[in-house]
């Protein structure tokens, strides 16, 4: 179990202030300086060492996306810090901008640092605005501390902006941030270019979430071997996790990666609803990742290679909980139409599949629907993902796949619970 | 995707307040030379606030004369974009999330308050004081279920505590946005098993920031430094329609 003197967010649920003297009394801009002194690829290596994975979702090596990025080029460079948390499921990064803005100051300075960008954006998504006021507040404050800025005590010339979007979860996507942070609609680019070659305004770019940017300084002062010390081998260090849904206590913690599932939800969010016995599945990693079913719960540690293992995700740490009063197939039938609403509309597998998906998980939450549709739906959702431009189409197809995996037979006692004459499949239904 | 489309009926015109046009210039600042597109969402955003809550077809063509844009690219953004509202909304603009975590938590009740206490979706009640609306996740799903209403999260309703929030609300009072059962933000309801450490907080005597139990401000509070990019314009009156006057062909 993880110690209070290891947590990175000392500040997690707001008891202290989020102000600069404060941060400070807390650990945050203490040796900046010296941090900056010992290089760019110092620290990239030591981000290296620490074996930090991203913690948007995908959980690729931080360090390594950091060294990408070209060393000698005449364009500028960017960082831009994923703050369009819009998961379903996830609320962390909110946490830590509204009661830790400075960690993510820091942080977002030394990584622009580390990649030699002079300038970075906060993309933060347009529904935060107590967020974005704490946040700008805090930006304010640094400017006039000198933290950053032209000429700031720390020496390396840094800009760091607020930018808000307005309501759309693709922009969560790397490259679909980078186009709304251009100015346009936020539909994601083709890969490669990746954005470290060809990123915001054509110049390279990396793009991080702000988790792993506020993570940056307590391991370079503290050092890699503390971090890689916290977790399990290739799943280091410390996580936030946001437990909701069916539990008696829903909380933000964090904790060590790899801590177990059931003492994410028995100790700190106060047990499932009615007791551990009546769980009935748990989506463990914010809705884009399968659900898993009770009977693999027990000894599950939450880091990305054992939750792989059980053909689920970590993604953000979002962990849902669903007790047995759970209609699970409305509940991811709702996921379906969140994916439905929130498609950009660029590639057809997501844009007429998310919509087909719904239609046909609706039906079937109704009893509605005959038996052979699932195969067709597990088709179908195999059609879709994979064959697009962005992940989108993948978070839309998992949910579906891992009700079909794991309840498939709550699908067939409703089918036949119903027992209505079958609706053809042939019925034409307008796309939205 | 959803289908949105501008409101048939649209004011003659639109232009930023001295103030705002001043704060719309210092943010298109932020970006690169020839780079000033970048700023679309954010200056549509204070013309919304600017028109209290909605945005008008003149304000697309302002904004993009404004930002040397094709009217296109901006009618484009505004669309795609589902925090534009297309047509005039309530004083009290309630958006409740109806995502999964949400939904476990009883979100189908909180709309149904709205539906009693409102009316019908996406409809301006008739004393023009409410509307509301459902929204996909809202990123504060460990306070399940929620709704922002105008610019605040208010979070750990109930249909009990979010009908009275609506009756003060009509009634004028200011309601504390942040968790409505007492509990402190994110952290378990009776307080965190976490954090208890006093030396993380040997030099640090800070304590927590007023109102820090949910949103840091609420409208009738003081401006807080740098907080210019969120101020809430005081309710515009609406510009009266003309409703003889066909929508504009452009």
């Amino acid at each position: 179990m993880l110690q209070d003197k290891d947590r990175i967010y000392k500040n997690l649920y707001g008891l202290h202030s989020w102000r600069l003297k404060a941060a400070r009394a807390r650990g945050a801009w203490d040796g900046t300086k010296e941090m900056i002194a010992r290089g760019h690829d110092a620290i990239i290596d030591e981000v290296k060492a620490s074996g930090l994975r991203g913690r948007g979702g995908a959980g690729f090596p931080t360090g390594l996306k950091w060294s990408f990025m070209p060393k000698n080029d005449a364009r500028p460079s960017y960082l831009a810090v994923n703050a369009d948390e819009s998961e379903p499921g996830t609320c962390k990064d909110r946490d830590i901008m509204r009661h830790d803005p400075h960690l993510l100051i820091e942080g977002a300075l030394l990584a622009a640092f580390a990649m030699r960008a002079h300038t970075a954006y906060i993309y933060i998504r347009g529904e935060f605005i107590a967020e974005r006021e704490i946040l700008q507040a805090a930006v304010d404050e640094a400017y006039e501390a000198k933290l950053i800025g032209k000429n700031n005590v720390n020496g390396w010339d840094f800009d760091l902006y607020v930018h808000h979007g307005a309501g759309a979860y693709i922009c969560g996507e790397e490259t679909a941030l980078l186009e709304s942070l251009e100015g346009k609609k936020g539909q994601p680019r083709l890969k490669p270019p990746f954005p470290a070659n060809v990123g915001l305004y054509g110049a390279p770019t990396t793009v991080n979430n702000v988790e792993t940017i506020s993570s940056v300084p307590d391991i370079l002062r503290r050092g890699a071997t503390w971090y890689a010390s916290l977790g399990r081998p290739n799943n280091t260090g410390t996580k936030l996790y946001c437990i909701s849904g069916h539990v008696n206590k829903p909380c933000t913690v964090e904790e060590e990666m790899g801590v177990p599932l059931r003492e994410l939800i028995d100790h700190y969010a106060g047990g499932v609803r009615g007791g551990w016995d009546n769980l009935l599945a748990v989506i463990p990693g914010g809705s884009s990742v399968p659900c898993i079913p009770a009977s693999e719960c027990d000894d599950l540690p939450m880091d990305f290679d054992s939750l792989k293992a059980v053909n689920t995700a970590l993604g953000t740490g979002g962990v849902i909980v669903m007790d047995k009063s759970t209609d699970i197939i409305r509940a991811i039938s709702r996921l379906s139409y969140f994916y439905k609403h929130e498609s950009c509309g660029q590639c057809t597998p997501c844009r007429e599949g998310t919509g087909w998906m719904w239609r046909v998980l609706e039906r079937m939450a109704n009893g509605e629907a005959e038996k052979a549709e699932i195969d067709m739906l597990l088709n179908v959702s195999h059609q879709v993902e994979g064959h697009t431009i962005c992940a989108l189409g993948d978070a839309a197809a998992w949910p579906v796949q891992g009700l079909i995996r794991h309840f498939r037979h709550v699908i067939e006692e409703r089918i036949d619970a119903k027992a209505t004459k079958p609706i053809s499949p042939s019925v034409p239904v307008a796309a939205e | 995707m959803s289908v949105r489309r501008l409101a048939a009926e649209q004011p003659e015109g639109f232009a930023f307040t001295p103030e705002n046009l001043e704060w719309a210039k210092a943010q298109i600042k932020q970006y690169p030379e020839g780079r000033q597109a970048s700023a679309v969402l954010s200056l549509l955003w204070r013309a919304q606030e600017q028109m209290g809550g909605w945005i008008p077809e003149p304000a697309l063509r302002y904004v993009a004369d404004m930002l040397n844009m094709a009217y296109i690219r901006v009618y484009e953004i505004v669309t795609f974009y589902t925090m534009f509202n297309l047509a005039p909304v309530g004083r009290h603009y309630v958006q409740v999330c109806g995502t999964t975590p949400c939904m476990l938590r009883g979100a189908e009740d909180i709309k149904d308050v709205c539906r009693k206490a409102i009316g019908p979706k996406d409809t301006v009640s008739e004393d023009g004081l409410f509307s509301w609306t459902e929204v996909e996740c809202l990123g504060a799903c460990v306070n399940a279920p929620m709704a922002q209403i105008n610019k605040y999260y208010y979070e750990d309703l109930t249909p009990e505590n979010f009908e009275s929030i609506l009756k003060r609300l009509r009634a004028g009072e200011d309601v504390e946005p942040g968790p409505q059962n007492g509990r402190q933000t994110s952290a378990p309801l009776g307080g965190p098993n976490t954090l208890t450490d006093p030396a993380l907080y040997t030099n640090d005597s800070s304590g927590a920031e007023p109102g820090s139990a949910g949103a840091v401000l609420i409208d009738a509070s003081a401006k807080r430094p740098g907080a210019a990019a969120n101020v809430r314009e005081a309710g515009v009156p609406k510009p009266p329609l003309d409703k003889s006057r066909k929508p504009k062909a452009r």
